[in-house]
C-alpha cells in the first residue's frame, strides 16, 4: 500500500513539474482546449482542410481533359453569374424554403401531439419517428417512386375508389421533389419542436385559461412563442441540408428538376469541371450561411427566448 | 346577490387509475363559502383539497354533484368563462413575458382599452409592492417577488373568488411567515373571497376565517380556527391540528355532555367532554392538548389526576416540554410556559422526577376511536 502511494506521489511530482501539464491544469482555457481536442483534430483534418482545398480549387482552371490547371483566376465565379445558374440557385432556395415551411406545418401538430401524450407512449412515438432511419435513404425514395408513379399505388387507389379517372402525374415533377424532401427532413423538424413543446408546462396553459384565454388564444400567446426556439433549430436542421440535396431531385424530379446540389454533383462527377464545381459549392456555402444568419437574427435567436 | 359566493353540493370526483380502476379523490363534499371570507381547505396530501379547488376553477369537472359560483351552476363551464382566478402552487408565470405583460395578460383577454389595462396593471403592481419591476422577466425575480406577480396577475382581474393552491409552499419558512400576514392584510384590503388550499395547519389557523379539514376525499369538520382546535369533532382532526395526547379507554358512564372514561391499563377514570355520539362500553380516545395539562409534585384534585415519572425535559426558551410516563408505556407530552425569569434549577423539571398530572375535565375531549 505504502509503496503504491509513494509511486503515485513520485509520478504526480514528475508530471506536475512538467511545465505544459501545469499550464493545462491551471488554465481553464487550456482545459477546455484539452477536452475539445479530439473533435478539433477531427474537424481540422476532415472539414477545415478539405474546405481550404475547395476554396483554392475554385480559383483554378479546368484543363482540356478534366484535369486541373494551376492558373489562378476568378473565371469560375464570373461563370456562375449566368441566368441559367441563377435560376437553379433561385429554384434551390425556394425548394429549401418550401420544404422548411412544409415540415413546420406537417411536423408541428405531430410534435405537439407527442409532447402531450402520457410519458410512456411518448417514447414509443419518438422511437417510431426514428424508425425510417433504419432503412437506407435511397430505398425509401424508391418506395416513394413506387407509390407516386403513374401506375403506382396512389394512382391505382384513387382510380379504384373513383376519385379520379386519369392517373395523376406527380412523379418527376417539382411536387414529387417537395414530397420527397418533406418526407426526408420531417424528423429533423419534429424532434427539436417536440423538445421545446414538451417544456411548455400544462400549468402555464391552465394559467392562461384561468385568466380568460380561450384555447386558441392560449396557443398563440403561450405555446407558440415558447416553441419558437425549437422551430428555429428545426428550420436550420432542415434548410441547410435541403439546400444541398441532390438525391431526391435526381430520383424523384427526373431530369427536369435541377437543384444546386445536382449541379455541383454534375460538375464534379459528370462534366469533370472541378474548379467550377468548387466555385458553385462556395456560393452554396455562403448563401446558406447568410440565410441562416439572417433568419436566426430575425427570429431573435440571440435574445434567449427561453430565459 | 347569491347567498354564497361558492357552493359545493355533494361533489364527487373520481379519476381513472392506470391499472384500469377508479380512485375517488373527492367524496361527497358539500361546502358553503360566504362573501369576503378567507376559507381554507386543510388536509394532508392526497386528501382531495387541490382537486376540490380545481373543480371550482374549472380545470376538473365533478363526476357527481354541483359547483355553484354566485348561485350559478357551473356544470362544464370552462375556466376562461368562470369569475374566479387562481394563484398556482408553482406560480405558473409566463416565463417569456415581462412582469407587466404577465399582469396585463388577463385584462387583454377581456379586450379592455389599453389605457385602462395600463392603469389597472400599475395599480396592481403597486398593491403587491412591485412598482418599478414591470420590465423584468420572472426568472430575474426572487421567489417572494414571483409570488407577488402571481397574486397581482390574478387580483387585477377583480375575481369574485381568488383560489390559492398552496401558494406559499415554494417559499422558505421566514418568507412564508411574512407572506401569511401580508396575504391576510391584502385580503382584508381588497375584500375578495379567498379559498386557500394548504397542508400547513399553522398557516390555516393564522389566516383563515373558517377552515374545512379534509382527509381521504371527505370533509371532516368545518369551523373557525378556534372551533377546529378546541373542539375537534373526530380523532383525525384532533391529531392533525396542533399536537395532542391520546389516552385510550372505554366509556363507563354517560352524564349529559360529561363522560366517565376508564383508561386502558391504568385502572383510573377520567372525566371528559363528550364529542359526538357515544354509548356506554364504547372504545374511545381522550384527547388532551399538551399545553392544557398542569404539572405538580402532589395530587391536586380527587379526580382527573395521573401520577407519572418525567422521562425527558426539553427547555426551548418560551416553553419547557416535558414527557411523562404514566405507566403501561403511555407517554404524555406536557408543555409549560416559562412565565418566571429565573436560573433556579428548582423551578424546572428533572429526569426521573415523580410528578402528578392534572387534566381538567373541560380539557379532556372524548372522541370515538
Amino acid at each position: 500500500m505504502a509503496s503504491n502511494e509513494t509511486i503515485a506521489n513520485v509520478r504526480e511530482t514528475f508530471w506536475g513539474n512538467l511545465s505544459i501539464v501545469r499550464k493545462v491544469r491551471e488554465n481553464p482555457a487550456m482545459q477546455g482546449l484539452t477536452l475539445m481536442s479530439p473533435s478539433l483534430v477531427y474537424l481540422i483534418i476532415f472539414m477545415i482542410l478539405p474546405m481550404i482545398l475547395v476554396i483554392i480549387l475554385s480559383f483554378l482552371t479546368r484543363g482540356p481533359y478534366g484535369d486541373i490547371v494551376y492558373r489562378v483566376n476568378v473565371e469560375n465565379y464570373i461563370r456562375l453569374v449566368d441566368p441559367l445558374y441563377l435560376r437553379i440557385l433561385g429554384y434551390s432556395l425556394s425548394t429549401a424554403t418550401f420544404t422548411t415551411i412544409l415540415t413546420i406545418l406537417v411536423g408541428y401538430p405531430l410534435a405537439y401531439y407527442i409532447a402531450r401524450v402520457p410519458a410512456r407512449q411518448r417514447s414509443t412515438l419518438l422511437f417510431l419517428i426514428l424508425v425510417p432511419f433504419w432503412t437506407n435513404f435511397i430505398i425509401r425514395i424508391y418506395a416513394w417512386i413506387m407509390i407516386l408513379r403513374t401506375e403506382g399505388f396512389l394512382n391505382s387507389f384513387l382510380i379504384n375508389i373513383g376519385i379520379i379517372q386519369v392517373p395523376l402525374n406527380i412523379l418527376y415533377t417539382p411536387t414529387a421533389v417537395l414530397i420527397g424532401m418533406v418526407y426526408e427532413f420531417l424528423p429533423f423538424m419534429v424532434l427539436p419542436l417536440y423538445t421545446s413543446l414538451e417544456k411548455v408546462e400544462i400549468s402555464q396553459l391552465e394559467a392562461a385559461a384561468d385568466l380568460g384565454a380561450r384555447p386558441w388564444r392560449a396557443f398563440l400567446r403561450i405555446t407558440l412563442p415558447l416553441s419558437v426556439p425549437g422551430m428555429i433549430a428545426g428550420s436550420i436542421l432542415v434548410f441547410i441540408p435541403a439546400m444541398g440535396m441532390f438525391v431526391v431531385p435526381d430520383l424523384m424530379g427526373g431530369a427536369k428538376t435541377i437543384l444546386i446540389g445536382n449541379m455541383i454533383r454534375n460538375q464534379f462527377l459528370v462534366s469533370r469541371d472541378w474548379p467550377f464545381g468548387a466555385a458553385a459549392s462556395m456560393l452554396l456555402l455562403i448563401l446558406t450561411l447568410a440565410f441562416t444568419l439572417v433568419y436566426t437574427r430575425r427570429a431573435g435567436f440571440g435574445e434567449e427566448l427561453l430565459v | 346577490m347569491a347567498e354564497y359566493v361558492v357552493e359545493m353540493k355533494n361533489v364527487v370526483k373520481k379519476f381513472p387509475t392506470p391499472e384500469g380502476g377508479e380512485v375517488t379523490a373527492v367524496d361527497h363534499v358539500s361546502l358553503q363559502i360566504q362573501h369576503g371570507e378567507f376559507f381554507s381547505l386543510l388536509g394532508p396530501s392526497g386528501c382531495g383539497k387541490t382537486t376540490s379547488l380545481r373543480m371550482i376553477a374549472g380545470f376538473e369537472w365533478p363526476t357527481q354533484g354541483e359547483v355553484l359560483i354566485n348561485g350559478v351552476k357551473m356544470g362544464r363551464t370552462p375556466p376562461y368563462l368562470r369569475p374566479v382566478n387562481t394563484v398556482f402552487q408553482n406560480f405558473a408565470l409566463f416565463q417569456h413575458m415581462t412582469v407587466y405583460q404577465n399582469v396585463a395578460f388577463g385584462l387583454e383577454m377581456e379586450k379592455l382599452p389599453r389605457a385602462e389595462i395600463d392603469r389597472r396593471v400599475k395599480a396592481a403592481l403597486e398593491m403587491v409592492q412591485l412598482a418599478g419591476m414591470d420590465k423584468r422577466k420572472p426568472k430575474q425575480l426572487s421567489g417572494g417577488q414571483q409570488q407577488r406577480v402571481a397574486l397581482a396577475r390574478a387580483l387585477v382581474k377583480r375575481p369574485a373568488v381568488l383560489l390559492l393552491d398552496e401558494p406559499l409552499g415554494a417559499l422558505d419558512l421566514k418568507l412564508r411567515k411574512e407572506m401569511q400576514l401580508e396575504l391576510k392584510a391584502l385580503q382584508m384590503q381588497v375584500g375578495i373571497t379567498f379559498i386557500y388550499v394548504t397542508h400547513d395547519q399553522e398557516e390555516a389557523l393564522t389566516m383563515s376565517d373558517r377552515i374545512a379539514v379534509m382527509d381521504r376525499g371527505k370533509v371532516l369538520q368545518i369551523g373557525t380556527p378556534v372551533e377546529i382546535y378546541e373542539r375537534p369533532n373526530c380523532r383525525f382532526v384532533a391529531d392533525f391540528i396542533g399536537e395532542t395526547n391520546f389516552l385510550h379507554g372505554r366509556v363507563k358512564e354517560l352524564n349529559g355532555d360529561k363522560v366517565v372514561v376508564t383508561i386502558n391499563g391504568l385502572e383510573r377514570e377520567l372525566i371528559g367532554w363528550r364529542q359526538g355520539d357515544l354509548t356506554v362500553g364504547q372504545s374511545v380516545v381522550v384527547s388532551v392538548r399538551p399545553e392544557k395539562i398542569h404539572l405538580a409534585d402532589h395530587q391536586m384534585l380527587n379526580q382527573n389526576c395521573l401520577p407519572g415519572k418525567v422521562t425527558a425535559v426539553a427547555y426551548i426558551g418560551s416553553d419547557t416540554r416535558v414527557n411523562v410516563d404514566v405507566g403501561h408505556g403511555c407517554q404524555i407530552k406536557v408543555w409549560e410556559q416559562n412565565k418566571l425569569s429565573t436560573l433556579d434549577p428548582r423551578a424546572y423539571y428533572s429526569q426521573q422526577q415523580d410528578i402528578w398530572l392534572t387534566l381538567l375535565p373541560e380539557n379532556c375531549l372524548v372522541l370515538a376511536e
